[in-house]
């Protein structure tokens, strides 16, 4: 204590002034109306997410590793399972690709920022505030007193075990609550991303030569348009249920839950397809650059994607197959899955045409989104098997289920976020992610992802059943449930070197410039990090490839494109 | 990076990002409302007691209210299209005066419902979807009337001026959405459900 | 039935060779018997699905071999090697006619996996009821099965007793399956694919078990806490055990004067507002039938085995076994304990 000086006053507090400035700063990052800054906030957030949830996923494989364990509790065990689906999904999963969306739709469209900056905002912290509620349940309520009131309800949350009388707790409140706060934070964003795509483009930067990547974005917001309003929806009558006591679900009184099912699967399934669609615009960005090759059909590229928006709005009973509709109606959510294969089949071939006859480098961007490619061809075809009525009548709500959907999941959207990561991140920071430690992390997590989820597919089809937190020994899912495990623990172990590497490059990664991948998209010409305003002059593009005709003057895009 | 070279001049023009924004929201909205819409058609005849939709009276003068408030936003749009304020500030006053008619009726409507023939929220399928639908579009003619009063406040400040026409357009187009659902949820609810 | 087993069991051995997951096969030889796999069907329903899972599985096979194939050719063929950089490769743009191509085909193979799998949808489900089937009601309770047979008058749970339906003598079983609080699913993959249980929403499910045994299965949708533990236990009997089987079921409880004070405990305490034992004044019907208990081979949906170790633990705190089970612990003395549990013995 002797030694403690007392301020003289008037004079300047060296430690205050720092501490003043810290609080500046961070009082910038609250107030921010840049698209730049809120993109950052919402992929900060999501990777914490994705940290928070891939905890989960571990509690999950630790406790299904032996039959008969012991580690969660029954509760627990549903808890965490409807927190990871619910927070990879809405907390990860929309917050991610809105987030990379904020930060490169305007750069991508030579704008200057979002359409609406303030409703930019808004929609972040709407988003950011219905997560936290969503995780305050772990606290909240009878939280802290054993059972805890976080939601255990399936991430489908199927009435009626979701009304009052047989979920009597505040979990389901904290599920519904919060995703409608969030619902409307998406909304927000999409509708900005969807003018801005419209109404701020840079002279010359017509629809057909907008970037692929923002096609999806605005393809993606179109679908979240109508998608996560019936959620809400259908969200609201559930709350009028539970507080009002009203009957929309209640089967005493009439009631009907499979017509909870019905609104939340108009939902959910599209949902899959917001998830995936800006992945799929990753991938058009990244693997043409890699191949140093234009992207192969431009058109249908644009041309499948809204078709696949479109028919993905009429698919929504394949995941209903078991509940008893008629032959009639069977039959046709089974031609209309089916019929998703054949956009998204365009878009394989396309990239696989436009890696073609390049000259592929495989940097760390380029294996991520070459495992996508393959990881989705596999995945896309469980979906077809799932898509098969009859046989979903077996394989429906088995592991076989969660190997498909965490083959689109992990091993599709997942792998393109973290190329997405190694792309863009020297375009953010500066400097560019080590290429030592991303090898690293592909692999590990390329060899754990497949240990895990390929195993998956067997266990599924020897029965097990998905939302079980226990099973016999003598059921013969032992051995595989402890590979999956295994290949989980590989998985973190990546995903822990991904961490790592953000921090440390982020301090003393080597410095990016402007274009350290030699790409063709504005993003690219200005400076790494970007000024706050993004470009000194408003561009001016004539081809989908502007930084291409910059650098081929006498070969230029414009005159070839279709 | 040097600047990109600018080409000769195209023609270039985009649409007004309020437009756009709002007809997204409006998509949006109306996906909300489908599904309600479709609740309350799945649900007509369920309920397995209490009252029928026969206690409902058709609120035709409710209705013709609203749907001629679009006529005098529409009027007065042209006005401030044109620059006479005061001619929008009446027609939007009346705009505002017919949406509170409207709320009104909805809220006696309720009370004769609840009070003479017992039918809240909880009483059955029939009360619980009804409430929830007229509800949910009594709550959006609310959100509308808090915005036209925002404008109209601006206006009897005179803060609004002929460059804010846009502006205006874009908010009555919400309005006319409002009257719009009104058509579908009158339709539902008060012919094919009766 | 053993050697069919084993047959089975390659199936489902090249079943796997063929996805090329070699690692998986020791452990599906390993847990074949008792493993509910749907490699292994034993009913005609499940046996149609598994022949068109083989179809699909060929088509789709192809075009991962084929679209895969293509990926391998492109990373190998066109990965830049040193002094590429100079050069940038020739820029294609598009191709109608490819592009076409790739459409069209799809289109096509959609068409016939969309037709073959409409014909399988039609015969499962359109097929007609026989006069000789056997009538099931089946009740979904959070969180153990109740099996109701409206013509014998038989009311049983978690184990369900259907005969074996042979070709010259069939006799399929028709479940009508109803939910008494939330949804769950029926699934027995050996012998059908699942079909859920939904409050306001009776559903059917058809099932001809042709070889006698015993089939596992369970609940496959959340229903709540014990989801994981409401197992389904199907034995499939000869004619004759069938028979052997009804005719049990049919007695009330048995009376036996040397456990009247269990009967008495059973009457008194809370028991029977819950539990029916025919035959006594225990009348409940919102938990499990316990006339026949004895009969069952397990407890509590499977949680259990049924010894009287285990019945007096249930007994004395279902959590022992299902944390989360909706019987309450019943707060019996040691004494009372024991004496219900020797009534419960008798109750064969
Ligand atoms: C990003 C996410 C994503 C994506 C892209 C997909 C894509 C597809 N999904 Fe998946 N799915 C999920 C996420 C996703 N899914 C999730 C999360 C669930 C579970 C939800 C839950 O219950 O919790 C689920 C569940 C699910 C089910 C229900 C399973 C059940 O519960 O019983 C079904 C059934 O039809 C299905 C089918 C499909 C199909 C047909 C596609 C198609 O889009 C795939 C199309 C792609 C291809 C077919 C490959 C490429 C095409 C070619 C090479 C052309 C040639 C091919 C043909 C002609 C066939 N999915
Ligand atoms: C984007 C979506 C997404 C992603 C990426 C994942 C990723 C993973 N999922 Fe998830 N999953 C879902 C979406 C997703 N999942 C959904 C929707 C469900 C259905 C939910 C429901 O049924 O309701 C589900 C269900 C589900 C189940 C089924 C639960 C059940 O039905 O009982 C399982 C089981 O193994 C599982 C496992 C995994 C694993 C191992 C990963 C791995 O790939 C995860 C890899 C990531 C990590 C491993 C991060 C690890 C981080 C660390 C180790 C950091 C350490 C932490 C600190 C230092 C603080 N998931
Ligand atoms: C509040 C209702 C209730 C009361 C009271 C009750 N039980 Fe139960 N009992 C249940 C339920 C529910 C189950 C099924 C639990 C499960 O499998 O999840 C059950 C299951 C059982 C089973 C296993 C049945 C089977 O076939 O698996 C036995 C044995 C049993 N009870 C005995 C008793 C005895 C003895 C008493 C009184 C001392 C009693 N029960 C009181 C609700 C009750
Ligand atoms: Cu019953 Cu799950
Ligand atoms: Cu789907």
């Amino acid at each position: 204590m002797a030694d403690r000086t007392l301020p003289i006053p008037g004079s300047l507090d060296a430690t205050r002034l720092r501490d003043a400035a810290l609080l500046e700063w961070l009082h910038s990052w609250v107030v921010t109306v840049d698209h730049k800054k809120l993109g950052i906030l919402y992929v900060l957030y999501a990777v914490f997410f994705l940290l928070v949830a891939g905890t989960e996923a571990m509690c999950i494989r630790i406790q299904l590793v032996v039959p008969n364990n012991h580690f969660l509790s029954p509760e627990l065990f549903n808890e965490f399972f409807t927190m990871h689906g619910t927070t990879m999904v809405f907390l990860v999963g929309m917050t991610i690709i809105f987030g990379i969306g904020n930060y490169l739709v305007p750069l991508m469209i030579g704008a200057r920022d979002m359409a609406f900056p303030r409703l930019n905002a808004f929609s972040f912290w709407l988003s950011a505030s219905g997560g936290l509620f969503l995780y305050f349940s772990f606290i909240g309520g009878f939280g802290l007193y054993g059972m805890g009131s976080a939601p255990d309800i399936t991430w489908w949350a199927y009435a009626p075990l979701t009304e009052k009388p047989f979920t009597p707790g505040h979990n389901t409140d904290y599920w519904a609550l919060s995703l409608i706060v969030m619902g409307f934070g998406t909304l927000g964003a999409a509708i900005n991303t969807i003018a801005t795509a419209f109404s701020m483009r840079c002279k010359g930067m017509t629809l057909m030569r907008m970037p692929l990547f923002v096609w999806l974005m605005v393809v993606t917001s179109g679908l979240t348009l109508i998608t996560i309003t019936p959620l809400t929806a259908a969200q609201i009558m559930l709350v009028i249920d539970r507080y009002l006591g009203a009957h929309f679900f209640d089967a005493q009184a009439g009631g009907a839950p499979i017509v909870w099912m019905h609104f939340f699967w108009i939902f959910g399934h599209p949902e899959v397809y917001v998830l995936i669609l800006p992945a799929f615009g990753i991938a058009s960005e990244v693997i043409p650059v890699f191949s140093r090759k234009a992207i192969f059909g431009y058109p249908a590229m644009v041309a499948a994607s809204v078709g696949i928006a479109f028919v993905s709005t009429t698919v929504w009973a394949h995941h209903m197959f078991t509940v008893g509709m008629t032959s009639v109606g069977n039959t046709f959510f089974v031609l209309s899955t089916m019929m998703v294969g054949i956009p998204t089949g365009i878009k394989i071939f396309n990239w696989i045409a436009t890696m073609w006859g390049g000259k592929i480098r495989f940097a760390t961007p380029m294996l991520f989104c070459t495992a996508f490619l393959f990881q989705f061809l596999c995945a896309g075809l469980t979906g077809i098997m799932l898509g098969v009525a009859p046989w979903n009548w077996q394989l429906h709500n088995s592991y076989f289920v969660i190997a498909h959907f965490h083959y689109t999941l992990t091993g599709s959207f997942l792998f393109c976020i973290f190329a997405a990561f190694y792309y863009w991140y020297p375009k953010v920071t500066g400097r560019m992610l080590s290429e030592k430690l991303g090898k690293w992390h592909f692999w590990l997590f390329f060899i754990g992802f497949h240990l895990t989820f390929d195993t998956m597919h067997f266990v599924g089809m020897l029965g097990m059943p998905r939302s079980i937190y226990t099973y016999e020994a003598d059921r013969g899912w032992s051995t595989l449930n402890f590979w999956i495990s295994m290949g989980g623990l590989i998985q973190a172990i990546a995903v822990l070197i991904f961490a790592w590497n953000l921090i440390r490059s982020y301090l003393d990664g080597k410095e990016a410039g402007n274009d350290p991948w030699d790409a063709w998209t504005l993003e690219w010409s200005v400076p790494s990090p970007p000024p706050a305003y993004n470009f000194a002059d408003d561009p001016v593009v004539r081809s989908r490839r502007p930084l291409w005709d910059l650098k081929h003057p006498d070969d230029p895009d414009w005159k070839y494109e279709q | 990076m040097s600047t990109i070279p600018i080409f000769a001049d195209e023609h270039w023009r985009l649409p007004s990002r309020g437009r756009v924004g709002m007809f997204s929201l409006i998509i949006g909205e109306s996906a909300i409302f489908t599904i309600f819409v479709v609740a309350y058609v799945y649900y007509i005849g369920r309920s397995t007691f209490g009252p029928t939709p026969q206690v409902l009276d058709v609120p035709l003068f409710n209705t013709i209210c609203l749907l001629s408030s679009s006529l005098t936003i529409m009027v007065a749009e042209r006005a401030i299209a044109r620059g006479r304020i005061r001619v929008f500030g009446a027609w939007w006053g009346l705009t505002m005066l017919l949406g509170i008619i409207f709320l009104a009726g909805t809220a006696r409507e309720w009370t004769r419902l609840i009070v003479h023939r017992g039918l809240t929220v909880r009483t059955n399928l029939f009360g619980t979807t009804f409430y929830s639908l007229v509800g949910l579009h009594a709550t959006h003619v609310v959100v509308g009337l808090i915005m036209l009063s925002l404008v109209m406040l601006f206006t009897l400040l005179g803060r609004v001026e002929q460059c804010h026409a846009e502006r205006i357009e874009v908010l009555s187009l919400y309005w006319h959405f409002v009257d719009a659902v009104w058509v579908v949820v009158f339709t539902v609810v008060y012919i094919v459900g009766r | 039935m053993q050697r069919r087993r084993s047959s089975c069991l390659t199936r489902s051995q090249v079943f796997c060779l063929a996805l090329g997951c070699v690692r998986a096969m020791p452990s599906v030889a390993q847990g074949t018997l008792t493993t509910p796999s749907i490699l292994a069907p034993a009913s005609t329903p499940a046996k149609e699905i598994y022949g068109l899972s083989l179809f699909v599985l060929l088509i789709t096979g192809t075009i991962f071999v084929v679209v895969g194939g293509l990926l391998g050719l492109v990373i190998i063929r066109f990965h830049a090697r040193k002094g590429d950089a100079e050069h940038e490769p020739a820029q294609v743009y598009g191709s109608t006619q490819v592009e076409l191509a790739w459409t069209v085909i799809p289109v096509l193979i959609v068409v016939v996996l969309f037709l073959t799998t409409a014909r399988i949808i039609f015969a499962i489900q359109g097929a007609p009821e026989p006069k000789s089937a056997l009538d099931v009601t089946v009740v979904g309770h959070q969180f153990w099965w109740e099996f109701r047979y409206p013509k014998l008058g038989i009311v049983t749970a978690n184990e369900l007793h259907v005969p074996v339906s042979t070709s010259s003598n069939p006799e399929p079983t028709y479940l009508k399956l109803l939910s008494a609080d939330v949804n769950h699913s029926f699934w027995v993959p050996q012998l059908g694919g699942k079909t859920d249980l939904i409050p306001n929403h009776p559903n059917q499910l058809w099932i001809d078990p042709q070889e006698a045994g015993l089939y596992r299965g369970q609940c496959a949708q959340f229903c709540g806490v014990e989801h994981a533990l409401m197992l389904i236990r199907v034995y499939v009997d000869t004619p004759q055990q069938f028979a052997a089987w009804v005719k049990n079921e049919q007695q009330p409880g048995a009376q036996d004067p040397a456990v009247a004070a269990g009967r008495r405990v059973f009457e008194t305490e809370a028991c029977m507002n819950c539990h029916t034992i025919a035959g006594t004044a225990a009348k409940g019907t919102f938990d499990p039938d316990l006339t026949h208990l004895m009969s069952r081979a397990t407890i509590a949906a499977g949680a259990a085995v049924n010894t009287p170790e285990n019945l007096h633990d249930w007994i004395k705190d279902p959590n022992t076994f299902k944390p989360g089970a909706l019987m309450p612990a019943m707060q019996l003395s040691n004494q009372q304990t024991d004496e219900v549990v020797a009534y419960l013995l008798t109750l064969h």
